[in-house]
Formats: C-alpha cells, structure tokens, sequence
C-alpha cells in the first residue's frame, strides 16, 4: 500500500524568509480584531449579562412576528426571536429585567405560561435564566480563567524552556484569543460559557503545535552550535512540518464533523476551537519561532543550562 | 525496545480489560441489554449531566434583609416568652425597627433582671470570643439587642444548612429520588434535579418560606386605622392572602408550624380542598390551652405574613389536630402540605440561575453525540490508516482502547458526562492520536537518517516523548483550570479532556509501543514501510 505523504520527504521552506511580512499581517489582524471586538461588541448570551433564554419546538409552523407580538406584549424588554436548528424550533432571547434577582425569575415563569397556553402542543426544551449577579461573577471568573490559563502555560513553558520561550508562548496565546475574539465580534455568534470553554481549550491546544516546535528548536541548539538562528529556525519547522499538517488535520476532522452534524447546541464551542486549531498552526510557525529571534535566543542559550545540569559530561 | 518483559504485557492488558469491562455499563444503560449484563460484574455507571438527561439546575440565593427579619422576629417571640415566665418582667412598645430589637420595662428597677435574663438568651459565637447578640440598656428603661456581625454569620450559616435539608424534603419527601442538593459559598445553595416535568411547580415549592403562624385577632382595631396600616400596640397589620383587604392581629404567636408533625391535603364537609395537620405533644397541648383561652373568638391562620382565614374557634381543639382552610386548589392545599411537613425555611430563598433541560432536547443532544463520536472516530482512523499504514493501524487500536479506558475511569469515579463532556471526547479523539503522529513523523525522520529500524523505532518514542509531555501538561493545566472556574457543563468538559490527557498518553505511547514491539520480535522485519 502506498502512503499518503502529505509533506514530501525533504521539504525545505525558508518560512523565516517571509516573518516580518508574516509579523506585519499579524500584527494589523490582530489590531482589527481587538478593535473590532472593542468597538462592535460581543454578543454577549444570557450567561454573562443576564435575562433569559428559552428554546421552544412548536407543534406546528407558527407565524414569527404574532409570537413577536405576544412576548412584547409582556413588556419584558426587547425580545430576539431566532430559528434555531429546524423551522419550528425557535430561540427566545429577553433581556435582564429591571429590579431585583426575583424579577428575572417572574419573567421566566411568565413566558412559560404565555407560551403553553397560546401554543398548544409546544415543547419547551430548555430554559435558561441567570439574574445580574450571577451573570456578573460567571463574566468574572470566565475572565479571570482564561487569564489564569495562559499566565499557568507561559510560566510552564518559561520552567522546561528558557524565558524567551515563555514569553513567546504568552505572545503566540494573546494572538490565538485575540483573532477568535474578533471572529465573534465579526459574526456575532453568540458567546456563552460554552464558548468560554472553548477558549480554554484553544489555549492549551494551540500550544501544542508551539510546544512541539519549540521542543525541536530546543533540541536543535544543542545539535548544531553553529548554525545560523534562521536557518536552525527553518530547519526545526520543516523538520516538524509533517507532524504539524496531520496533528491539525486529525483534530479538524474531529471537530468539522462535531460541527457539522453535532448538537447544535454546542455549535459555537466546535467552532471556536476549529478556528483555534487553525489559528494556533499558523502563529505556531509565525509567531512562536520569529518571537525567539527578536527575543535573541542564541545557540548558546541552553549550553550554560546544560553545563549546569550536566557537570559530567565535562572534560577532565 | 524489543524487551518488553511479560508482566508489563500482562500489565497494560489488565489494564486495557479493566477499561472495557468498566466502560460496558454505561454503554448498554437503556438498552435490552442492560438486563443481561450479570450482576457479579462491575456496576459504575457514568452518569448524565442535566442538559442530557433533562431536568432542572437551580441556584438559590438566601434574602439577606430576610434571614436577619426572621432572626429578630424569632428573638422577639423568645423575649417575650422568657419575660412572661415567673417573676414575670412587664414589657412594652416592642419594636424590630433598625435592625435591632428594643422594648420599655415597664418596672424601672426590674431593668437589671431583665437584662440579666436577655444574657441566658444569647450564646457564645465559637471561636470568636463575641456573643451572637450585644445587650445594652438605653434610657435606663429601654433594652437593645442588636445582632453582633459575628452572630449573623454564625446563624446564617446555620440557617443554610437547616435550609438545605428543608429543600431536600420538599422536593423530595421520600428520599427516594437522584436529586443534588448541596450549599455554595455562604449563602447559596444549589439544586439539580433530573427530569423534572414542571420547572415552575418545583420554584415554587422550593419559593415558599411557609412559616405557619396562629394570632389571635385584634378585634379592638379600628377598621379605617387598619386598612391604612395602623394597627394598635402589640398589634400589627397583615394583608389577606387573597388580596382583599387588611386585618389586625396580635403580635404575639399563640402557636406556630414548628410544632407541626404532620400535613397532609385533605377535604372539608363541603368538598373544598384544605389541610389536615397534626401537632406535636407541646403543640397539641399549646394550641388546646389556647383555644380552651379563646372561643368564640377568630383566630388567624398566617403564612408568610399572609392572612390565609379567620375561622372562629367554636370549640377547644384538644386532640391536637386541626384543619387549615384558605381558597385552595387541590393542587395548592397539596403544595403547602408538602411545605408545611417539611417545615419552614428559616430563610427566605430567592432562584437566582436556572437551567431547565427538557428530557427530549436531551435524548436528541445524546443521539447526535453519539452520531457525530462514531463519524468522527471513523474519519480519524482512516486517516491515520492512509497515512501510516501498519503504524497508523496500532494508533487506531490504541484510539479504540483510549475511548474505553475514558469511558471506564469516568464511570469508576461516576462522573458526569455533559453536552461540551461529549466536544471533549470528540476532542479528545482527534487529539489523543497527536501523540502518536509526533511518534510515527519522528521514526520516518530517524529512517531518511540512515538509523537501522530497530534504532530508529526506539529513537522515535524516545525524542517524541519529550514534546507529547510538555503538551500534554499545558492541556492539564487549562483543563484543570477550566474545572476550577467552571460550572457544571464545562466542569463535565474539562473533566473528560483531564481524563483523555492521562488515557492518550498511556494508550499512544506505552501501548502502542508494545505493540510495535512484539511485531518486531515476532516478524524480524528488515524494512519498516511508514
């Protein structure tokens, strides 16, 4: 049987060639997607502002706008009435209602009765409701995970490497954030924990491809004291070229079918960690390893750590 | 490399056996076949998180400004009962305003006994050194309880926990049901039950207070004074609970639902819907005196501060049962039974999150998992099969071999598989196998080198085992931090990702390496087609 090869034998691209082109691009992507993120917003589900979400499949079509009618006829606020996954499934969004805890809770019941008494025969298949002040601290504590997590990693990375290293993967981790942000800043689908999980994952995955170059570049000072950074830069990614492609296309298979015949509800996490994966492949090459360089790694950086642990192997 | 001491052998396949053994219970819950697995083999059974199984998630929030009403409405009724007793002290112009409660001695120079008697009332906070109440005398007449913050914590914290079980018994009175009840932090206080077919019965099962409390009514009231809230002294006003008006009643509770021992939904002679309850030996003797005390009079049944009826007392009631009527339904009288039995929340409860599943959304959530897991593995495994040929096909076992030990430690530890737990296991999936193309690049690169098979094959795992370390510790450290900040759905994610870490490292690298292994020793190959 022939073996599917998809990264010939001895490939050798000068990927360092095209690191300030690559830096620039960067750079300008990620500023649009904070920029983006900032000035359009998030669309931000129930989980972190508050109100009310409820998803219901009616036995029959019904008429969208006179269901519209009905809830903002409750007063409750704006609603969002969405298809959601088939044409008699709908998502109804109302937001955080004024006054105490207690009222966000009313206003659920309210809906609820609306809906089984003016729509014989509906399902309600999921109700969610999260008042201020839990939608405040799951805001919070999403925040502060995702923070926690890439400050855990680079710090590991800084402990197994060199600092260099570390710092490059916190820089390669705030780019990977940064662009997913600004991909759901740019198509408004909406962010709730699940989601947040998704960026969790994004953080430890992404550096798997960076971890795995870095662990070749590490390898690679040591081999060949001589060589030049760039080309020992462009040595260790073509060398770890293969194993780069397949790893992201194993996980994108994973998740492209997750997404594509999956629960619809996690629909938004599959899809941010597909962007992620793809995201990390592409800052694994051209942020990790160009960051070493401006940072001065040298082939010497791990010769003192080695003479260090290794007192041994020294002449006599 | 070709060493590969039998025990180990025996080791990882005892291990592998384990996995699948484990794994079987879950994978068969719900079918024909559960029936069949024998009962001497392991039980443990992963369990399903709401949003698959279906039911209810609620988190409760004690009322505050509540918890501290109740403290000093109970602290009143125990002031007035400890004064009454010989040598009685005469009290007046009781009051819980501002927090903090006061009354005049009528007796100027019995103030240092009643002081004195207001200290046997109130109780070391331990550890503090503080008492849960400060006594100070104002005026020389008037005496101030005011709760010391010490105090508060210690009796919120005991009023959550009696909370706790008040839930539990409420919603299931029993005892028989899967349902999760458990404090959260210092005030809250988390509910999941599976399958619930009526989130909002069980809100407001769980919304009630249901303090039962029996007043005699202030006939002396004014009516005009009443409807506008004035009520005489050691009177207070009371709105009816069907929202028809006002009563005056007195402040003083003749007997409350603490010494209830039983309520159950009954009918009266008329066919209406209302409540039998029972009291205990002090409450049937109580509630005997006082309405030996009182007939002819209308006495107030109270809940929650609502006037349910006014019956008058015709006669003693000496057995110690009673009826309690209101404008009930059936499904109402039956409610506040249930409440009323599992006595009283000493805290008012507010939902503050709730996530409701409905069972079908979840069956459907389960089938497209299941769907999208088998696609997933399916695609995988055929790509590692075009891609690394015999290699790529030990990967494969080793992914069938990663789905169960997951599957198996998840059910040992009966954890608990969530909608983003199946993302996860997909994920894992498609990442498990990483470690094992770093493996199988690694030996192809060993091989272009000129290394002989046997050298190339054992540099291989070597030099790839570095890097399939250090990636796996930042996937354990994101994931162990998603567990710690998460709730439940992503905790369920970040514990099957946790699992899939330690599982994928054992499967892609110890167990495919054994297979390798006995292949080489068994055929002697001379060229290694990868």
């Amino acid at each position: 049987m022939k073996l599917l090869k998809l990264v010939p034998d001895h490939t050798n691209l000068d990927f360092m060639r095209w690191r300030n082109l690559a830096l620039i691009l960067s750079l300008l992507a990620t500023a649009a997607s904070i920029a983006f993120t900032v000035y359009r917003g998030l669309n931000l589900g129930v989980d972190f502002v508050g109100g009310q979400l409820i998803r219901v499949t009616f036995a029959q079509p019904i008429d969208v706008e006179q269901l519209r009618t009905r809830v903002d006829g409750m007063h409750l606020g704006e609603a969002s009435i969405q298809e959601f996954g088939g044409p008699k499934t709908f998502q109804i969004r109302l937001p955080k209602p004024a006054g105490n805890d207690a009222a966000t809770n009313i206003a659920a019941t309210r809906v609820r009765q609306l809906i089984t008494t003016d729509y014989p025969g509906a399902r309600i298949d999921a109700v969610e409701t999260v008042s201020g002040k839990v939608s405040g601290e799951l805001a919070e504590g999403s925040a502060m995970a995702i923070a926690f997590a890439m400050l855990g990693i680079a710090i590991y990375i800084w402990l197994r490497f060199e600092w260099q290293f570390g710092v490059g993967a916190l820089l390669t981790l705030a780019h990977d954030v940064a662009m997913t942000l600004g991909f759901f800043a740019f198509t408004r689908l909406q962010v709730d924990l699940n989601v947040v999980a998704a960026f969790l994952t994004i953080v430890g995955y992404s550096l798997n491809d960076t971890v795995v170059i870095y662990d070749r570049i590490r390898e690679n000072l040591r081999k060949y004291r001589k060589m030049a950074i760039l080309s020992l830069l462009n040595l260790s990614l073509n060398e770890t070229l293969a194993r780069t492609v397949v790893t992201s296309l194993t996980v994108l298979i994973a998740l492209g079918v997750l997404m594509l015949i999956g629960p619809e509800v996690i629909f938004g996490l599959a899809i941010a960690i597909f962007l992620g994966v793809l995201i990390g492949t592409y800052s694994s090459i051209y942020i990790s390893a160009p960051v070493l360089v401006w940072l001065g790694i040298e082939p010497d950086s791990f010769i003192k750590a080695e003479d260090k642990d290794a007192p041994k192997v020294q002449p006599a | 490399m070709l060493e590969f001491p039998r025990w180990k052998v025996w080791l990882i396949g005892l291990v592998i056996a384990a996995g699948v053994l484990f794994s079987i219970p879950s994978l068969i819950a719900g079918t024909p076949l559960a029936f069949s697995w024998p009962k001497w083999l392991p039980q443990y059974r992963i369990s399903l998180g709401l949003d698959l199984a279906g039911g209810s998630h609620l988190l409760l929030e004690a009322d505050s400004a509540d918890a501290q009403k109740q403290r000093l409405q109970a602290m009143e009724d125990s002031v007035s009962t400890e004064l009454r007793r010989d040598p009685r002290v005469d009290i007046g112009d009781i009051s819980t305003a501002g927090g903090r409660l006061s009354f005049l001695v009528r007796n100027p120079t019995q103030i240092d006994a009643a002081v004195e008697r207001m200290r046997t009332l109130t109780r070391p906070v331990a550890l503090t050194g503080n008492r849960d109440w400060d006594v100070q005398v104002v005026d020389s007449t008037r005496v101030v309880l005011t709760p010391t913050p010490s105090g508060t914590v210690k009796a919120l914290k005991d009023a959550m926990s009696v909370a706790r079980d008040v839930v539990r018994r409420r919603i299931d009175p029993g005892g028989t049901k899967e349902i999760t009840v458990i404090t959260e932090g210092a005030n809250r206080i988390l509910v999941q039950v599976p399958g619930v077919e009526d989130p909002e019965a069980l809100k407001k099962l769980i919304g009630q207070t249901a303090r039962l409390e029996f007043k005699l009514v202030d006939l002396s009231a004014n009516p005009q004074d009443v409807q506008q809230g004035r009520a005489p002294p050691g009177s207070q006003v009371l709105p009816l609970a069907d929202g028809t008006g006002f009563m005056a009643v007195k402040r003083r509770v003749m007997v409350s639902g603490d010494q209830l021992t039983d309520a159950k939904q009954s009918f009266d002679q008329d066919g209406r819907a209302d409540i039998d309850i029972t009291f205990n030996t002090a409450g049937a003797r109580r509630f005997g005196r006082v309405t030996q005390e009182n007939v002819n009079k209308p006495f107030a049944i109270i809940l929650d501060d609502k006037i349910l009826s006014a019956p008058n007392i015709n006669e003693p009631i000496l057995g110690g049962r009673a009826q309690i009527m209101g404008s009930f339904t059936v499904q109402s009288a039956h409610d506040l039974a249930v409440s009323l039995a599992s006595g009283k929340l000493p805290v008012k409860l507010n939902v503050i999150e709730e996530r409701t599943v409905g069972p079908d959304l979840g069956k459907d959530s389960i089938h497209k998992g299941v769907i999208a897991s088998a696609v997933s593995i399916a695609l995988v495994m055929i790509f590692m099969l075009v891609t690394y040929g015999r290699f790529g096909v030990y990967a494969n076992i080793a992914l069938v071999v990663n789905a169960f030990l997951i599957l198996g430690i998840m059910a040992i530890f009966n954890a608990t598989l969530t909608l983003p737990g199946i993302a996860g296991f997909i994920l894992t999936i498609g990442a498990a196998v990483d470690a094992n193309v770093l493996i199988n690049e690694r030996i192809r690169e060993e091989i272009r080198r000129g290394r002989r098979l046997i050298d190339a094959v054992e540099t291989g795992y070597h030099e790839a085992f570095r890097a399939i370390f250090d990636a796996n510790v930042t996937h354990v450290i994101s994931a162990g931090i998603m567990a710690y900040f998460g709730s439940g759905p992503v905790r369920g994610f970040a514990v099957v990702l946790m699992i899939g870490v330690v599982t994928s490292v054992f499967t892609a690298v110890y167990f495919t390496r054994m297979l390798v292994a006995l292949w080489i020793r068994r055929t002697r190959p001379r060229a290694l087609h990868i």
